[in-house]
């Protein structure tokens, strides 16, 4: 495209009372860009003529000095032309009054010693606006090779079930596939069910078989029992996907990563790197790289991950003074309710278990904590099965101890309708000790609520254990990624599939794979048929999304994605390692291969490359290095004290709404700091602030989301890793003998708005006592 | 350019509440590439969780998911966002449904930059909804300061006084509108989804546990505004009758909920939002004492789990097994005695503080206003969902009290159920 260019400067909302627009018209000016200025460009005049000079002129590039770009985003968007947002409203006169940083007297002017703090920081902007319209381009779409839009469901349980139905109601092809020879999971497995209808009071019966029956009435479902995933290559849109048997050895398993022990030799010293991959290599001996496709793997767009959950297996001795593995009669809650799905309850001897007792928590010392990976599910299991003890005798009775019964929500119903039995006693407590009395035993637990002590006799005693996300075992998926076959960081969340947001709770680290059910938390057969809902739909959505060439979450709709300059790759695996999506895949050289519609257009494979060949048509290390270069730093042959030039790089999606309400706020900070926003900061990439240092800037600073187990950054990793290449930019500056004080970075939250101001002023002050940089001029 | 693709069917979807659930099925539905209306009576998007401080169990601060939802919102021209709407009719069935919906003026045009000046010149203060009354506003304001759409509002009750126009000769951009009227509008869509929300139960009915009665008494939602950096305080907790730092805070679990006479239901979120709290309080005074009182810590699943663990091994927070029965005001100081019967050890207790905390539930917004739609409804009031009949549903707390992270699941689920109508038509 032939970029014809536009500035456009809005005088309102006091933009044109504190600044000198003549001036400010001059930056533009000097360039050969014509430059018009409106009182209210917002309004309808002053969209007419952007839209007139688009018109009659064939403007097509346009820089708009005005407000946020949070803000008149409809107002400001024009088909076909690239546009840039000066954010001269919020972040520069809102956040400077005139107050704090006055205009300069008629004698002031050009006298070598005062400057204009405020118009400075405007003309900086504008200029930084410029340089960026001119290094950016409109992006295309990226396009799959070949695409399918048909949804592969792991899993053959309820949730799966569920989410193939779902997915076949909106019309799209399904296949599942399940690893035992028929479906229906642990569904097909119980008595009864949990109340599934208002008023939640009563048990309903196993719901799966109607919905396997359900399956036969669609024909764009396919059912592959007896069939487990060996390996998933490619990108959503375009899977490749290697089926086989359980059990079965084929040259498209997945190659697994080597072992922790395995990378140490045998004085316990770790191998070197190619002494590690040829380990590797013998571990994965029989398996091809990931890189070659199986030409004769099935297609698909996006994946349902609904794996499942398998019991909880206790260790040896774990639960030995509840007299787990030493009594016969006491059993866990999944043992008991194969038991009771099978028939009458009957102790190991073949006695009828009239007086069955339910453990809630294993009550060591003060923990009332429930068992491992339970929920509020195995409350409500424990009551469910209680309920078959009543049913199997008239006369039997069951015991609940519990620390805390958890019945959340309209659950609450089915609590009380148990209640009303009186066959059935529940009793906060903490159960003590199980011991053998007679043919039976004795179940002794204090701290309840019917006095100190208790002793109750039991025939059975039920461990309400939790369940284990399939997930800790095995990687499931098999990924034919780079960065292993299995989700990452799971280990934050006990192996669950789970994602760290609350708002976006089916994003994980692997665009196009969705997870639902019991792989993602303890949950109900009723909350997994939902949950299936939701993943179904994430996995169309992820389709579509790829269909069109644009992202999915959180840059939902974004057409860009990174392109790589590859003659100049030194194959050094930054790229590959540091992708939060795991979205590249190295060959055995080291050389990136891009899958586009798996990335999430985050930048950090661009953070991250040290030869900076990476970049987005309109985000690159040139569009960002020309802002940096764009900015004025004044030295001592302009005035006789300069000011400060500090660059501080924002993320865009916490921090920079964090610095326009501190505008809005009118809250005021340092004139001598000029932001630029970035996708995140994990595409912060160290020569710019390398640049910008070399160039005379006094200091740099990063502001961006919190990072660790609780971050807050939408990218998971994007301040975390910007963190580790600020740590490692002291050595750089050091050999410039620049200290380490003038490079920093800040964790902020997007409501930590009023902080801000300190934060900012106390690092331009930090930095004033270190004195300007002293290349400074040169 | 994403147009030329377009979604596999024809057809519209409204959804009711722009709050999470209906921001949530509302995004998720138009970036499978259908066109979405969203129908809010707030001047504003976010609904409650915009007045939260933090998210339970991450510590984290809504608007950030809200900011991210807002920019999906920007960058989709497929999703159109009505505020200050209502439902007000819904004829048709699935596949076709004509809704008609109500639109009450804000007093204030698209001319709107956000500049304040009609805040600066308005005299007349009014009590704010969004702190619970707890903080005084203009009667032209910005809802909040991340408010969507970023634009003032002018508060009918300044309507036809001298304030009014003083709001309108203060704008510079002709953006006041004394004359905007009440508007109707007809939509044509396939499906609708009910993401109408929660109310706090109204604490006052409560009886025994005095609020109203005693200012120092306070609900769980009105704490959230008191720890929010923009709330009636700017974050900083304090006791409304004196502005006091409190030094001890007893919470009242189950205020309401789990009681027959009131909500018999659980309210799902109470337990998680008062262990949260405590981390506000413990966080802003060292040595403050916190007294939990509560029936069962619903915790459920390893993340609460491990936030209630957390919390527990704080010896200045103490948790005690019981349901208050009574609370009593010390006229003098302020004070609060709080008593409950130990329900493990059988005493009663009683525990003097400066500060209570009732852990009011949720009660859906159905309860009290039904929209004039054919839905069913429980006793309590939520939406029960037929999937066999399809076209309307209900997400998130409008069908069953949930937190957030259930209510995005069940909402991104709902995106598919309405969708599935639009398919099958």
């Amino acid at each position: 495209m032939d970029k014809k260019y536009g500035v456009y400067i809005c005088t309102g909302c006091g933009i044109g009372d504190a600044l000198n627009i003549k001036a400010l018209c001059e930056v533009p000016e000097e360039e050969g860009l014509p430059v018009q200025t409106h009182p209210f460009l917002c309004g309808k005049d002053g969209v007419e003529l952007i839209k007139k000079d688009i018109a009659d002129k064939g403007i097509n590039t346009m820089v708009i000095a005005a407000c946020s770009r949070r803000v008149n985003f409809d107002i400001f968007k024009f088909d076909g032309c690239i546009v840039d947002r000066v954010n001269l409203r919020e972040q520069v006169v809102w956040s400077h009054p005139r107050s704090e940083f006055p205009a300069l007297t008629e004698d002031q002017i050009d006298d070598g010693v005062h400057f204009d703090r405020l118009q400075m920081l405007a003309e900086d902007y504008l200029k930084m606006g410029m340089a960026k319209v001119e290094k950016i381009k409109l992006p295309e779409p990226y396009q799959v090779e070949t695409f399918s839009n048909k949804i592969l469901v792991i899993g053959g349980g309820i949730t799966g079930i569920s989410a193939a139905l779902d997915a076949a109601k909106a019309g799209y092809n399904v296949t599942i596939v399940e690893k035992e020879a028929s479906l229906g999971g642990y569904a097909a497995k119980v008595r009864k069910q949990l109340p599934d209808q208002d008023p939640y009071d009563t048990l309903a019966l196993p719901a799966v078989e109607s919905k396997i029956r359900e399956i036969e009435s669609y024909d764009n479902i396919t059912v592959r029992t007896g069939t487990l995933v060996a390996r998933l290559a490619g990108e959503p849109g375009n899977f490749t996907v290697t089926l086989k048997k359980p059990g079965e050895k084929i040259e498209f398993d997945v190659p697994y990563p080597l072992p922790e022990e395995m990378k140490f030799d045998e004085n316990g010293k770790e191998l070197d790197v190619e002494a590690q991959h040829k380990r590797f290599l013998e571990y994965n001996k029989g398996k091809v790289d990931i890189l070659k496709f199986d030409p004769s793997g099935e297609k698909f767009g996006a994946v349902v991950l609904a794996a499942g959950w398998r019991p909880y297996k206790p260790k040896d001795d774990e639960f030995s003074h509840l007299g787990y593995g030493e009594l016969p009669d006491v059993v866990t809650n999944h043992q008991f309710e194969e038991m009771a799905a099978k028939g009458k309850i009957i102790t190991s001897d073949g006695r009828e278990a009239k007086s069955v007792v339910f453990i809630q928590s294993p009550g060591k010392g003060e923990d009332d904590a429930d068992f491992n990976y339970c929920g509020s599910v195995t409350s409500m299991v424990a009551l469910k099965q209680a309920k078959y003890v009543r049913e199997d005798y008239t006369d039997g009775k069951a015991y609940i101890f519990y620390q805390h019964m958890r019945t959340p929500g309209l659950l609450e119903n089915f609590y009380k309708s148990i209640q009303q039995d009186e066959g059935i006693f529940l009793t906060k407590g903490e159960v003590i000790g199980v011991s053998k009395n007679g043919s039976g035993m004795i179940v002794e637990a204090d701290n309840t609520l019917l006095g100190e002590k208790m002793k109750v006799k039991a025939d059975m005693v039920v461990l309400a254990t939790g369940m284990v996300p399939v997930t800790v075992d095995d990687p499931v998926v098999n990924m034919a990624y780079r960065q292993g076959p299995a989700f990452r960081d799971i280990g934050l969340f006990e192996g669950y599939c789970d994602s760290n947001y609350i708002c976006f709770p089916y994003e994980t680290q692997r665009t196009g794979i969705y997870a639902a059910g019991a792989v993602r938390r303890s949950m109900t057969m009723e909350e997994s048929v939902e949950d299936a809902t939701g993943a179904a739909l994430k996995a169309i959505q992820c389709i579509e999304s790829v269909n069109r060439g644009v992202s999915v979450h959180p840059r939902s709709g974004d057409m860009t994605y990174p392109d790589f300059f590859f003659q100049r790759c030194t194959q050094c695996k930054r790229c590959t390692e540091e992708c939060p999506f795991g979205a590249l895949d190295d060959d055995e050289k080291g050389t990136p291969k891009p899958n586009p519609a798996r990335c999430r257009r985050c930048g950090t494979c661009m953070g991250a490359c040290p030869e900076r060949i990476i970049g987005f048509a309109d985000y690159n290390i040139d569009s960002v290095g020309s802002m940096v270069k764009a900015i004025n730093v004044p030295s001592e042959d302009d005035y006789e004290e300069p000011p400060m030039r500090i660059i501080g790089f924002v993320c865009e999606n916490d921090a920079y709404p964090a610095i326009d309400i501190a505008g809005l706020n009118r809250l005021s900070y340092s004139a001598d700091v000029r932001f630029i926003p970035v996708r995140c900061l994990g595409s912060m990439n160290v020569i710019w602030i390398k640049d910008a240092l070399a160039q005379g800037m006094d200091g740099a600073f990063l502001l961006g989301c919190k990072y660790g187990d609780d971050y807050q950054c939408h990218f998971i990793k994007g301040s975390e890793l910007a963190d580790i290449r600020m740590k490692k930019i002291g050595d750089a500056l050091s050999s410039l003998a620049l200290e380490d004080e003038r490079v920093a970075q800040f964790e902020v939250a997007i409501d930590e708005y009023d902080k801000l101001p300190k934060m900012i002023n106390d690092f331009v002050e930090n930095v004033e006592e270190l004195g300007p940089n002293p290349f400074k001029g040169f | 350019m994403t147009e030329s693709k377009a979604a596999p069917s024809n057809g519209s979807i409204l959804v009711v509440g722009g709050g999470i659930s209906g921001l949530t099925t509302a995004l998720e539905a138009a970036e499978v590439g259908y066109e979405v209306f969203i129908v809010e009576k707030n001047p504003y998007l976010g609904g409650r969780v915009a007045q939260l401080n933090k998210y339970f169990p991450k510590l984290c601060p809504p608007s950030c998911g809200l900011e991210i939802n807002f920019r999906r919102i920007k960058d989709n021209p497929k999703i159109k966002v009505l505020t200050l709407a209502e439902v007000d009719k819904v004829e048709g069935a699935p596949g076709s449904y004509n809704v008609t919906v109500k639109l009450n003026p804000r007093y204030v045009n698209e001319n709107c930059t956000c500049c304040g000046d009609c805040e600066a010149a308005c005299e007349t203060e009014i009590s704010s909804d969004f702190d619970f009354g707890m903080k005084k506003i203009k009667g032209a304001y910005l809802p909040f300061e991340m408010a969507f759409p970023a634009r003032y509002v002018i508060s009918p009750q300044i309507i036809g006084t001298e304030d009014a126009e003083r709001c309108k000769s203060a704008c510079q951009y002709d953006a006041v509108d004394l004359d905007m009227a009440e508007k109707t509008m007809d939509l044509s869509v396939g499906a609708i989804v009910w993401a109408t929300g929660w109310e706090p139960y109204d604490a006052s009915k409560i009886d025994n546990l005095g609020f109203g009665q005693y200012p120092n008494i306070i609900t769980n939602m009105m704490m959230e505004r008191l720890a929010s950096p923009n709330g009636p305080t700017k974050g900083k907790i304090t006791r409304p009758s004196d502005g006091k730092e409190p030094e001890s805070i007893a919470f009242v679990q189950c205020a309401g909920s789990r009681d027959e006479n009131y909500l018999p239901y659980c309210s799902y979120i109470c337990c998680m939002a008062s262990l949260k709290q405590t981390t506000y309080i413990r966080e802003q005074y060292p040595d403050s004492k916190v007294y939990i009182f509560y029936i069962d810590v619903r915790a459920p699943g390893q993340r609460y789990e491990k936030f209630y663990q957390k919390i527990k091994e704080d010896e200045n927070v103490s948790l005690i097994k019981g349901k208050v029965a009574e609370v009593a005001e010390d006229p003098e100081t302020g004070n609060i005695t709080v008593t409950a019967e130990n329900a493990v050890t059988g005493e009663k207790v009683r525990q003097t503080v400066e500060m209570v905390v009732l852990a009011t539930g949720m009660q859906p917004t159905t309860a009290a206003a039904k929209p004039p739609a054919d839905l069913k409804y429980n006793e309590d009031g939520f939406i029960i969902n037929d999937f066999e009949k399809g076209g309307m549903f209900a997400a998130g707390c409008a069908n069953k009290p949930a937190d957030v992270v259930s209510s995005n699941q069940n909402a991104t689920g709902m995106a598919l159920k309405a969708i599935q109508t639009l398919v099958k038509r």
